[in-house]
């Protein structure tokens, strides 16, 4: 069945609150988790099957989480009206960014997206009249979904556990489609996939704005979940973090990115204590990936597991030809 | 040509008129004109670094050729970007492969289904139940042409497992999926052996059976004696002759400058 290993994926989210109850690690860390699973599906997207670079995704993490803080704290809309509306810019945004960012390739690409995210966290520090500079914003309220306002670590696990599951199916279904088709085919040739009458710098920008749309709905989330934001949250290092949690999993897989993004959370949880040291076990692990599996940890393994299966089948005699 | 039998004759599918391309200084293209009319099999000659590549990229609008024109279907197709071109109903294959590497055969060759359905982005992502039945019938388009190709007992293996032959022929499925007028294939006998050259002659003669008009560019003689009613011979980025085979295979210019005579073993 298509969709086989997202219901086994659900179905494991919806029981883990239920196997371990008041368990803090499980309902704290699993949000955490749940977040990180939204913004590397998205880059994965991007990376992973449309081929293009993005060292400066925290950008559009920032943007959804600022837009969510500043319109509810300084003008007091409504959360889920702030929430439209960070979509709605960081979408416009990425729209414009597209077609100019993603016509250069490689380091070139690479450097435009690590310099866009510098700017915008530059911005977010030194804006300091609407986004409170270096200190952030506190007193964000809490979202409020027609009138449920979600409150406790327990609540806010089934927010974004929803979040994030109809993230990863809108994922899974537009990469099994002709949308994705051509994304991958960009990626696999961009040259053959023009002749097949793939309009790819279209492709390519709608990726872009897809993928910056999950980034700010993660924000929009992080911000209310958290009630306080500081451009801490959005820098470099979370942009690098994010890259590493879709190459550790596995380029061009959903469910690479899933578990990259699980893997890279419960190892900070595991490291808090070498929080200054953070980025260099980061780089360390993206060094080892890149060298001993370079196709990643979840696509690496079902590799080996089906090679291993072959192989044990091989085991039994052959059908006469 | 009077008036009379411009007439009568009806306009050929594609005319190229003045085709220049150059890079720095090299003149890969030196101006270069023929007419190739529907239904055909229309083969392009000529020695390494004749221009034969340059003409197909500047055909389907990867290159912006300096001066002439290239009429389709009696549109110009100058100045339009290859998606663009690829909407008018011209499909290639490459001379070095240009195959999905990270999809499966099938995949490959639904990709070239792309302009004969559309699919918006937002039902793709909600997966519509149109967006289902149009996923179905995009596979069954993509079967039908790996079948017309003896590909679909390959359907589900990803496309790199293939042998190097097969892999040239997922190509040819992937162009012949999205139904074009004319379809260009460069050097597709390049690296096969005996057997699969002869499939591949059968193949280019189904093709035209289905009434698609083929372009060839390719250097094994016996293949292009045999299937082309038409031949153009370029050197140097210019028109060397262009006629019927026996005419080709007959002129001293042309023996001499480019097949020192091997094309006497044609079959
Ligand atoms: N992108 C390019 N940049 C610079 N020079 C090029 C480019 N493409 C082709 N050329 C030059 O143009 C000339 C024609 O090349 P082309 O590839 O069209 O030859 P060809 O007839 O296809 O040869 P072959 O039989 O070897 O494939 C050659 O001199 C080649 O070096
Ligand atoms: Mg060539």
């Amino acid at each position: 069945m298509r969709l086989a290993g997202f219901y086994l994926f659900a179905l494991g989210v919806a029981l883990l609150p239920i196997l371990f109850p008041d368990n803090y690690f499980v309902i704290v860390v699993g949000a955490s988790a749940g977040l990180h699973v939204i913004l590397a599906v998205g880059l994965n997207l991007l990376m992973g099957y449309a081929g293009q670079i993005s060292l400066g995704h925290a950008a559009f993490f920032g943007m959804g989480a600022y837009a969510s803080a500043i319109l509810t704290t300084r003008f007091g809309w409504p959360s889920l009206l702030a929430l439209a509306a960070g979509l709605l810019a960081t979408g416009a945004l990425a729209w414009l960014f597209a077609r100019p960012i993603l016509r250069l390739r490689g380091h070139y690409l690479a450097m435009a997206t690590l310099g866009f995210g510098v700017i915008v966290h530059v911005i977010l520090v030194q804006a300091t009249q609407w986004t409170g500079g270096p200190d952030g914003l506190s007193g964000i309220p809490a979202l409020n979904l027609l009138g449920w306002r979600v409150d406790g670590d327990e609540q806010w696990y089934g927010v974004i556990m929803a979040a994030m599951l109809l993230v990863v199916w809108l994922t899974l279904n537009l990469v099994d489609s002709q949308v994705g088709r051509a994304l991958r085919a960009v990626h696999g040739s961009e040259f053959a996939a023009q002749m097949m009458g793939v309009d790819t710098g279209r492709a390519k920008t709608q990726v872009f704005v897809i993928s910056a749309l999950f980034a700010a709905f993660a924000g929009s989330l992080f911000a209310h979940q958290q009630a306080f934001v500081s451009p801490d949250s959005f820098n470099l290092t979370v942009s690098v973090e994010l890259v590493t949690m879709v190459v550790l999993g596995g380029l061009a897989s959903t469910f690479g990115a899933v578990c990259g993004a699980i893997a890279l959370t419960l190892l900070q949880q595991g490291l808090v204590v070498f929080e200054d040291y953070e980025m260099l076990i980061h780089g360390a692990l993206l060094m080892a990936v890149m060298i001993f599996m370079p196709q990643g940890l979840f696509v690496g393994l079902s590799q080996a597991a089906r090679r291993v299966r072959h192989r044990l089948k091989r085991r039994q005699p052959l059908p006469s030809t | 040509m009077t008036a009379l039998s411009s007439a009568l004759l009806p306009s050929p599918l594609l005319a190229v008129t003045g085709l220049e391309q150059s890079f720095g200084g090299v003149m890969a293209l030196a101006g270069v004109s023929f007419q190739v009319a529907e239904g055909l099999i229309y083969a392009v000659i000529g020695p390494n670094g004749a221009g034969k590549t340059t003409l197909f990229n500047a055909l389907c609008g990867f290159y912006q050729p300096s001066a002439g024109s290239i009429r389709f279907a009696d549109q110009e197709l100058l100045g339009l970007p290859p998606h663009r071109i690829a909407a008018r109903g011209i499909a290639r294959t490459f001379q070095n492969l240009q195959l999905f590497f990270n999809m499966t055969v099938v995949e490959n060759v639904m990709v070239g289904c792309h302009l004969r359905a559309r699919t918006h982005l937002l039902a793709a992502a909600l997966r519509l139940p149109w967006v289902q039945r149009q996923e179905q019938q995009l596979r069954e388009w993509a079967i039908a042409a790996l079948e017309l190709c003896e590909l679909a007992d390959r359907a589900g293996q990803p496309a790199g497992s293939l042998p190097y032959g097969l892999m040239k022929r997922v190509e040819i499925a992937r162009a012949l999926a999205a139904k074009p007028r004319l379809l260009l294939l460069d050097e597709p006998a390049a690296g096969l052996n005996d057997t699969e050259t002869m499939a591949l002659r059968d193949l280019i003669g189904r093709i035209r059976a289905n009434g698609v008009t083929v372009l060839l560019v390719e250097h094994h003689m016996p293949l292009v004696m045999g299937v082309s009613d038409r031949l153009l011979v370029l050197d140097y980025g210019s028109v060397l002759a262009e006629g019927a085979p026996a005419d080709i295979q007959a002129d001293p210019r042309v023996v001499a400058a480019y097949l020192g005579g091997a094309v006497n073993y044609a079959v």
